[in-house]
């Protein structure tokens, strides 16, 4: 990022995105140069997700998904952390309702990005904005924010190009992990431990200072007692529920209390959506 | 012809979709109180690390009880590596070497 903001609302007024005027040829090159390292870094992205798509896809085939169950969601759900969540939580037979309350939990952060990206965007047809942000993911939202602060307005193509590097690896990983775990002995191979230590992992890739750390100690501390009385199901949901509190009651760190809202989590590094 | 779990991905999306959507489609809704903010942002890890530990920590049996055996180190050894080195994918791949040997030579 170079810092430059030149001023949103007056590029925006020189829209469609992909229509800059002839006279602007040094702005189109600082476009085209964003872009190529948009698409640069969009293909690192790509090239981590696909690999941990294969991990949910695996993932899913043990909780006993159907092709088509998995397909639908990495298209429309699109959001990898509770994606994961969903296939643990069915498997573990947990009913839906608490699914859809961890999901509700996991990708309520979704909030703060769409909130950051609003000023790019206000100015596109409502429809678009909706369209755009069904995948206004974890990665989505580093690839595209980062270019849209280096030319200082919104992008269209950009920000297709941001989405569909994790979209299409995410979405390909997860069918050929899928197709491709029917044919091993899991449990021989110890893959049947790549769910949980895939989610200990995204929780860590997650924290960014010590409430987080917290929050997540927390969560561990309430949910296993009460899972050992109560079942998997009820323990998961109180530790996602009271597990905040824990981090809310620390300080906040300087890099926590110095936090941009710009900035997405750090699991935008792990390779999901 | 069984939905399966299609009706669940769609309430899924139910609830992912407004928190995507509406700060873009309808600005000032973001403007929550700072410790609510804080909560959704804790939420994450707080859920993931709950599951975490509920599928490695705690049987699927009735009653549920502790595990003891090599998963649980194996998913310590994820999350350290994972620490160490921001990525997930070298993490998860030496979760599943560690209990791939130990269940080889009989420990697991």
């Amino acid at each position: 990022m170079n810092g430059e903001r030149p001023g949103i609302a007056r590029a925006v007024d020189a829209e469609p995105a992909d229509a800059e005027p002839a006279d602007a040829e040094p702005a189109a090159e600082a476009v085209g140069e964003s872009r190529r390292q948009l698409t640069r870094d969009g293909l690192a992205i790509a090239a981590y997700a696909l690999p941990v798509g294969l991990v949910y896809g695996l993932a899913a085939l043990q909780a006993h998904f159907t092709l088509l169950d998995v397909v639908a969601a990495s298209v429309v759900v699109l959001a990898g952390g509770s994606q994961f969540a969903a296939a643990g939580m069915v498997k573990a037979g947990a009913p839906w309702l608490a699914i859809v309350g961890v999901t509700l939990l996991i990708n309520a952060r979704h909030l703060l990005y769409s909130a950051a990206a609003a000023p790019y965007t206000i100015e596109r047809p409502r429809k678009e904005r909706a369209f755009m942000a069904h995948f206004l993911t974890d990665e989505t939202f580093a690839l595209s924010l980062a270019h849209f602060r280096r030319i200082g307005r919104f992008d269209r193509r950009g920000y297709w190009i941001a989405a569909m590097a994790i979209f299409i690896p995410w979405n390909v990983g997860s069918v050929i992990g899928y197709l491709a775990g029917g044919a091993v002995d899991t449990h021989r191979l110890g893959l049947d431990i790549a769910f949980p230590a895939a989610m200990a992992g995204l929780s860590l890739g997650m924290v960014s200072g010590r409430r987080d750390v917290a929050a997540a100690l927390g969560a561990v501390v309430v949910a296993v007692p009460v899972g050992l009385a109560g079942g998997a199901s009820v323990g998961l949901v109180a530790g996602a529920v009271f597990g905040p509190f824990f981090g809310l009651a620390v300080p906040a760190s300087p890099m926590e209390e110095s936090s941009n809202p710009e900035t997405p989590e750090p699991s935008a590094e792990a390779g999901l959506p | 012809m069984s939905l399966g779990l299609i009706p669940l991905v769609v309430l899924m999306w139910a609830v992912t979709f407004p928190a995507r959507a509406l700060p873009m489609l309808a600005p000032g809704i973001d403007r929550l109180p700072p410790v609510a903010v804080t909560y959704l942002r804790l939420a994450g890890p707080a859920a993931l690390a709950a599951l975490a530990a509920m599928n490695c920590l705690v049987t699927d049996a009735t009653p549920p009880s502790l595990v003891v055996g090599i998963e649980p180190v194996a998913v310590v050894a994820c999350a350290l590596i994972v620490a160490r080195t921001r990525l997930l994918l070298p993490g998860v791949v030496a979760a599943v070497v560690i209990v791939a040997v130990a269940r080889a030579l009989g420990a697991g």
